[in-house]
């Protein structure tokens, strides 16, 4: 048995904004985003956020895998929705962790994903790492242009590992590349050259250095090296100051995806560990006040990985989005007339969601162990017509369930921050159905029989009491086999 | 096997407002009208009103909760007053409280009176509200037509129909509807339309357009029931009474349980089953003279020609194309324009039903009373979604026959 990287997964949301969109609606003003209107970004869909990317991410990772040995939750983001509420436990709740396990949210440095990566490699307990990003950008700001949203898995523990830790390395330094306070949901940043010369360049080579030392390894024997940066040539760079070979150098996905801050790092490493052949050197580096930088090197053990979407997956998992005004309506950055069914009170009775986190967070409905009947939700008395056993339901979680439209409509009549909302019966194949929100789908598309698979998303959000509640939609099943 | 409640009560009079967007009315203005109809119709007086039922839906819109407001608005004089609800369904509710308390002997003379005023939403529809503490979590932000609509893509997926004849039929159902409704000085919507009208319209839910959908109105509608002795003794001739009254609930079944196909309603099938048994009928598409139904949406007129056991399944596009269920044909449906066109004040909509069969029977509904007078008819009065509802079926006839 040996301690290292065990699982990982990725997590993209499905639209992409391209950035002719953003170019064409902000070039009046900012004529310089016309000569980056090339590629696209990742764009969260309304009903998602840095939990559910998160949850959808460690779904991927944990593929085939028992839950029950995971003893600890990190959670790394700098958009985490709440102030005062555990991430990692919402987290942990929707994956169905046990309750036995210990959990933290780590924030306020583009770098607390690989940190949080480092501390997990350091300790001795099965460890889920959850990374997600969805970074709020001024209009016609660069960071519009070149942040994704995104999210990524690490599962670290003692087993049969992908990828062994060599060495880390770690610098701090309050280099304050960029900023955002309590105060301003924006990002402020200082000029880009200054960043690269004062900031990458002086901390990162001593790094990447002493790591590479620490292992006793040369910078030659690097073949992957994953560093996010979104200044251009900046990675190039690094490698070359520090004698990694330039054919190291990993895509840093602005193309296809953008950076998703936190989150960027191991998404970058989930990309790298998909291709990565036994006995490679990966070396990770995240920047932020400083740097961290991890060699691994890959086992075996990467040739026997389960067939997961993975970073992959998800980047083919993609629907473009010309609409720049869906962009600002879901990232709030205009004000819609929502009309007067969106002023439903949308009060979630904290009790009433405790008592009934099985079925609304875990997506846990029952199985009658008289008669097997599953139904959603759980209920004192079997649904059975030929049994109505009471007092018969075993927990049986349908996340996982894999199940076909009923029947379905796009209804433009109710409210939904993005209309048509879709919505049907999911008949699952296993046995229970349950009439539930889709998501991710284009409504002309959908019929009688498609397959569907569950997803975490938000429900419903609170604006008047600044709160948000999450449940379970079924999205077109395809993408699993992508 | 209960006896049921055929031949026990007889309606002694019933009254209806107009429906339709009454700004200029509260909903005690609404009961009074339905009220002093029934009143003049029954010939008795307010005091010998033993119990009265109120029904409304969405009370927290108007009147608020209770039996006060019925009270209150009649001044009736401190008798007992229940207030119900039952979805889309609480008006045939009323009626069975006011008829079961006759039936039993407990009330001589009891009223029932459905009463809904929508109008004050600030839009249009029903008004968005909630489902309760734990649904709001997990449900869809479903609307009438949006669960409604799923009927067509079930109905269409099981019978092999293709959406296009689907559409006709559901749009010949509205036409049907409009026409009927020009003929009714209280209906909401009195304009002709045609099949282009309907097939041109904007999607409100998928397959579901904006003349597929019943109209949200304002409106009160009443009856006063009795027991035949208490009915002849007032000099009452002719007497109309209640031959079956059924109410079917879901239990879950369909939401939960994959026996269900969705492409039909589990409650009403049962319950017309068990009211035509009440009633002694055996050919329902042959002894069923009229039939007022649940059209909210023209999909659910269709598919409840089939749960009411009167076209066969799978063949209601062809007996609505046909024209079977027209004002002129075997069995008309919605001869007063339905809730597509009279309108639905949702409490006061099963005892307009009622109500249309009252008058039909009597040879008083005016331009479109039908030729032939007819001596039986069934209302169905449905709430909630397809995959959880409420059916209640009453059928109408003449006493004693």
């Amino acid at each position: 048995m040996t301690f290292g990287i065990l699982a990982h997964g990725a997590y993209l949301p499905r639209l992409r904004l391209t950035r002719k969109a953003i170019a064409d609606a902000n070039g009046w003003f900012n004529p310089a985003l016309k000569s980056q209107a090339k590629g696209e970004r990742s764009m969260c869909n309304w009903d998602e956020d840095v939990v559910t990317m998160a949850v959808e991410a460690a779904r991927d990772a944990l593929v085939e895998r028992d839950r029950s040995s995971i003893a600890a939750v990190h959670f790394a983001s700098t958009t985490f929705p709440f102030l005062d509420r555990l991430h990692a436990g919402i987290v942990s709740e929707a994956l169905s962790l046990k309750e036995e396990i210990s959990a933290q949210d780590m924030a306020a440095s583009q770098r607390a994903a690989t940190s949080a990566l480092a501390n997990a490699l350091a300790g001795e307990q099965e460890t889920l790492i959850v990374s997600a990003e969805r970074r709020r950008a001024r209009s016609a700001s660069p960071v519009e242009m070149t942040t994704g949203d995104g999210a990524a898995a690490i599962l670290v523990g003692e087993g049969e590992p992908i990828a062994k830790l060599l060495a880390s390395a770690s610098r701090t330094a309050d280099f304050v590349d960029h900023y955002r306070s309590l105060d301003m949901p924006y990002d402020y940043q200082w000029e880009e050259r200054w960043i690269r010369d004062a900031g990458y360049t002086e901390i990162v080579p001593p790094t990447i250095k002493q790591c590479l030392e620490k292992a006793g390894r040369k910078p030659a024997e690097v073949k992957h090296f994953c560093m996010p940066a979104v200044l251009p040539r900046v990675a190039a760079s690094m490698a070359k100051t520090s004698g990694i070979p330039d054919t190291a150098v990993r895509d840093n996905f602005h193309a296809v995806c953008g950076e998703a801050g936190v989150a960027h790092p191991l998404l970058m490493l989930v990309a790298t560990l998909e291709e990565a052949k036994p006995g490679d050197l990966i070396l990770l580096v995240g920047f932020g006040q400083g740097a961290d930088a991890l060699l691994f090197e890959a086992t075996d053990a990467i040739k026997r990985q389960p067939k997961r979407l993975g970073m992959r997956g998800h980047l083919k998992r993609r629907k473009e989005e010309m609409n720049y005004g869906k962009f600002l309506a879901f990232n709030d950055g205009i004000e819609l007339e929502r009309g007067m069914r969106a002023e439903a009170d949308k009060l979630t009775p904290l009790s009433a969601l405790w008592r009934n986190r099985e079925t609304v967070t875990s997506f846990v409905g029952g199985r009658c162990s008289k008669c097997g009947t599953l139904q959603f939700p759980r209920t004192n008395i079997c649904v059975n017509p030929n049994c109505n056993a009471m007092h018969t339901q075993e927990p049986y979680p349908f996340a996982d369930e894999v199940g076909r439209i009923n029947s379905y409509t796009a209804d433009r009549l109710t409210y939904s921050p993005d209309p048509p909302a879709c919505y049907g019966m999911i008949q699952f194949e296993a046995g229970g159905r349950v009439m539930i929100d889709f998501t991710d789908v284009d409504a002309d598309a959908l019929a009688v029989g498609q397959p569907m698979r569950m997803m975490f998303r938000i429900k419903d959000i609170d604006s008047q009491r600044g709160f948000r509640r999450y449940f379970w939609k079924a999205a077109p099943a395809g993408a699993r086999e992508a | 096997m209960a006896r049921g409640i055929k031949d026990k009560v007889v309606i002694l009079g019933m009254g209806c407002s107009k429906f339709g967007e009454r700004w200029d009315m509260d909903a005690d203005d609404l009961m009074l009208e339905a009220y002093e109809e029934a009143l003049g119709d029954s010939g008795v007086e307010t005091k010998q009103i033993d119990a009265a039922w109120l029904a409304t839906a969405i009370a927290e819109q108007h009147v608020g909760n209770s039996g006060v407001p019925l009270a209150q608005a009649l001044r009736l004089p401190f008798i007992p007053v229940t207030r119900v609800e039952n979805y889309c369904a609480s008006g045939t509710e009323a009626f069975r409280g006011a008829v079961y308390a006759v039936a039993s002997g407990a009330a001589d003379i009891a009223l029932a009176l459905g009463v809904e005023k929508l109008k004050d939403t600030g839009y249009g529809g029903l008004p968005q509200r909630t489902r309760g503490v734990l649904n709001n979590m997990l449900w869809p932000n479903l609307s009438a037509p949006g669960s409604f609509a799923q009927l067509a893509a079930a109905y269409a997926a099981k019978h092999g129909v293709n959406s296009a004849d689907l559409k006709r039929a559901m749009a010949h159902i509205s036409v049907k509807s409009h026409d009927n409704g020009a003929r009714n000085p209280k209906a909401h919507l009195r304009n002709k339309i045609t099949i282009d009208t309907v097939l041109n319209a904007p999607v409100i839910a998928e397959p579901l357009g904006l003349y597929d959908c019943c109209g949200v109105s304002d409106g009160a509608a009443c009856a006063i029931v009795a027991t035949p002795e208490v009915a002849k003794a007032l000099g009452k001739k002719d007497l109309i009474g209640v031959k079956a009254l059924q109410l079917s609930v879901s239990n879950g079944l369909e939401a939960q349980h994959n026996s269900w196909d969705g492409s039909y309603f589990a409650t009403t099938r049962i319950a017309s089953r068990r009211a035509y048994q009440e009633a002694g009928i055996e050919k329902p598409r042959d002894e069923i003279d009229l039939i007022e139904v649940h059209d909210c949406f023209s999909v659910t007129e269709l598919v409840t020609m089939e749960d009411l056991h009167i076209s066969q399944e799978g063949r209601a596009i062809n007996d609505v194309l046909d024209g079977f269920y027209d004002a002129t044909g075997s069995v008309p449906c919605q001869i007063d324009g339905g809730l597509k066109c009279f309108g639905h004040p949702i409490g006061a909509s099963g005892l307009r039903m009622i109500y249309e069969i009252y008058l039909q029977m009597q040879g008083r509904a005016g331009e479109r009373q039908r030729k032939e007078l007819p001596p039986a008819g069934l209302t169905h009065n449905l709430g909630g979604f397809p995959h959880q509802n409420v059916c209640s079926i009453s059928i109408i006839g003449r006493h004693g026959a």
